[in-house]
């Protein structure tokens, strides 16, 4: 049962592992949930859960598991799960565990000494039972099943009574604010763009710098000379330009996990949008657009040459939005796209364009062809691979 | 089992109270997430003071370095003492300097350990910190020996959120998110805090603040400690229920809001808001 929980949660995206499985159940050995259901629900809260914004999402996971509401795929098995009584799981537990093996587990507390061993009785219990009835080969190739030797864990599937009673937390899905849909991809990114980091000593002498204070402490005939350097800082400055809206709508997650890693990431980090390809108007806020615009002038100037800047955006529009002068879709520029790409990237000593198409079809669209060669080729896809290779093209 | 409860102090709500069991009992790390002033730092407090252990507060800030924790080998003073010819720099251990896991894991009892903030440090550190944490024990280079907890620290670490933690590291702990208490516990809260105060006050303090907290484009949204210093300050003035009570936050801005408004473009906001609602009574 309480395998199909989690299977039931990594399948609605919440990445609950083993370890945290073998904590749970550990857990309620120590009677942590004291035999009800809500202690239950919160315990495997805190087990499973590590990101407030799954909260929601487990708490649905929840409430369908114990209420009994399977999604269809699953139905057949859940239900064959629920019928297990629970004198046949114990039967099976100590079938394939002696009480002296039991009491060496509890003595070594060792989870994975605990799997180790279940994976192999239940590997040579699949080979004896070959073509035993569906349920037993359902449960035994499961190496969870077999902990429903835990008394505990069977428990809670099968009492319906403490269900009903115990639905009403999780179903107020007190944090539905949270949930949000940028996945915790985002720290891959961070490690790819810490290649962007660039170190530099500023400020307070607060570090001990040795080998200095070795050459004066020679110098001075072995008398200390203590010599200080500043702290090393990232003093990288990032400008990101991220196309909004229209065509790029397919690819809000990529971009929102690239602005959240990088905004993390850089100290000196300003961003800001533009639709399909910049012109004399940028804005730093989509919703309030029209208070926020800046004209692009006042960002050339505001932010030095020593700004790396980055686009990102899918370069898919007609080609007359870059090369004709009121080509926009928006409204009409005086001068043409490219115009403005070739002042920005000639203001910037470094700039790279990130593409969340698939590189494959870049050929296709003759747009994404005239960006690529107005960045002299520094076009990159929006994966960690790309990323990677566009970090090394602004660093170099 | 006994364990953690609310104490007359610390309203903690039953999923906290099983989080914290959880933690002591299984000896893992408790993580606690939340918005800022909603109790993250005074639980670990709370958790002392009610199981009857010490503490000891680790705070991080963004140059604290996951060896800091462990400890430090002072090379300075040594080659000081080195040249001043004192006897104690032929025993290399006069030099290394015990961080608070050090501390905690040495101590002869059992500690309660506050890693505060760990979303200050650099992205690594928590990583850094992995194995230390899990099996509580540590090597220490330039003596060549190893320290093992004698008795299991009970950790607890909490996040602002500002930075990721890495996936291994959440593995390997417990998980709570202090969510906004509602308007029930609140009430708890203050009656916690302040068990003189005048009901009256604080029923109309609490519709203020809960107005307040109603106010869409806040930036920074009072919680719980700017509520118990705002309540503090209208006891320390002894203000009169009734002046809450005409004080609707869409048509004037609450008194003392100091207390409760943190950042010069919510004053702003509000005093946009009661200057549109004068306007339109007019």
């Amino acid at each position: 049962m309480l395998a199909h929980f989690i299977m039931a949660l990594r399948s609605a995206g919440i990445p609950a592992s083993i370890t945290e499985y073998l904590t749970l159940l550990r857990g309620m050995k120590e009677g942590v949930a004291d035999y009800s259901v809500d202690d239950f629900y919160h315990l495997s809260r805190a087990t499973l859960v590590k990101d407030e914004r799954h909260l929601d999402r487990f708490d649905r996971v929840f409430g369908e598991v114990f209420k009994g509401l399977e999604p269809p795929e699953g139905a057949a098995f859940a239900d064959l799960v629920r019928q297990l009584p629970e004198e046949w799981l114990r039967k099976l537990a100590e079938k394939l565990l002696t009480d002296e093996e039991k009491a060496q587990i509890e003595a070594a507390g060792g989870f994975d000494k605990l799997m180790e061993m279940l994976r192999e009785r239940l590997a040579e219990q699949k080979g004896r039972h070959q073509g035993g009835s569906k349920w037993i080969g359902t449960a035994g190739t499961s190496p969870f099943g077999a902990h429903g030797y835990n008394p505990e864990g069977v428990r809670i599937g099968q009492d319906e009574g403490r269900n009903r009673r115990a639905v009403k937390v999780w179903d107020k899905r007190e944090f539905r604010d949270l949930d949000d849909n940028v996945e915790i991809g985002t720290r891959n990114i961070k490690l790819a763009l810490r290649r962007l980091r660039r170190f530099a000593r500023q400020g307070a002498a607060t570090e001990l710098d040795l080998p200095d204070t070795i050459r004066s402490t020679a110098n001075n005939a072995g008398s200390l000379d203590l010599k200080m350097v500043p702290e090393r800082h990232n003093t990288v400055k990032v400008l990101l330009f991220l196309d909004i809206g229209g065509s790029m709508d397919d690819h809000v997650k990529a971009s929102a996990e690239l602005f959240s890693a990088a905004r993390a990431e850089f100290k000196h980090l300003a961003h800001f949008y533009f639709h399909n390809c910049p012109y004399e108007r940028l804005w730093t806020d989509n919703r309030r657009r029209r208070d926020s615009e800046v004209s692009t002038h006042e960002v050339l100037r505001t932010y030095g040459p020593d700004y790396k800047a980055v686009f990102v955006g899918d370069a898919s529009m007609s080609p007359y939005e870059i090369i004709q002068p009121g080509g926009s879709v928006e409204h009409w520029n005086e001068e043409p796209g490219s115009v403005w790409l070739n002042r920005i990237t000639g203001h910037f000593r470094r700039s790279a364009w990130l593409n969340p198409m698939p590189q494959a079809g870049w050929g296709h669209t003759h747009s994404i062809g005239l960006v690529r060669q107005l960045l002299e080729d520094r076009m990159f896809p929006l994966t960690l691979g790309g990323i990677d290779a566009m970090t090394r093209e602004l660093s170099r | 089992m006994a364990g953690f409860r609310s104490t007359e102090k610390y309203i903690a709500s039953r999923d906290l109270e099983v989080a914290v069991n959880a933690a002591v009992a299984l000896q893992r790390p408790l993580l606690v997430k939340g918005e800022p002033g909603t109790g993250k730092t005074v639980l670990a407090h709370e958790v002392a003071e009610a199981l009857g252990l010490p503490l000891i507060e680790w705070h991080i800030k963004s140059t604290t370095k996951a060896q800091q924790g462990l400890y430090e080998y002072d090379a300075v003073s040594r080659l000081r003492d080195g040249q001043l010819g004192d006897e104690r720099v032929h025993d290399i251990s006069n030099y290394i300097i015990r961080g608070k896991l050090w501390e905690a894991f040495a101590a002869d009892r059992q500690h309660v350990l506050l890693i505060d903030e760990i979303d200050k440090a650099d992205i690594e550190f928590p990583n850094d910190l992995l194995l230390e944490l899990d099996r509580m024990q540590f090597f220490v280079y330039e003596t060549k020996e190893t320290v093992v907890a004698r008795h299991r620290p009970i950790v607890i670490i909490t996040s602002n959120n500002e930075k990721e933690l890495p996936d291994a590291f959440l593995r390997r702990c417990f998980f709570h998110y202090i969510r906004f208490p509602d308007r029930e516990t609140m009430e708890k809260i203050v009656q916690a805090h302040f068990p003189d105060i005048k009901q009256e006050l604080a029923r109309e303090a609490l519709n203020v603040f809960f107005q307040v907290r109603g106010v869409q484009e806040l930036k920074k949204k009072p919680a719980t400690s700017e509520l118990l210093d705002w309540l503090k300050l209208l006891m320390i003035e002894d203000l009169p229920p009734e002046v809450l009570r005409s004080s609707d936050p869409r048509t004037a801005i609450p008194p003392l809001h100091g207390a409760l408004l943190k950042n010069e473009q919510d004053v702003h906001l509000f005093e946009r808001l009661a200057f549109l609602s004068r306007q339109r009574q007019r």
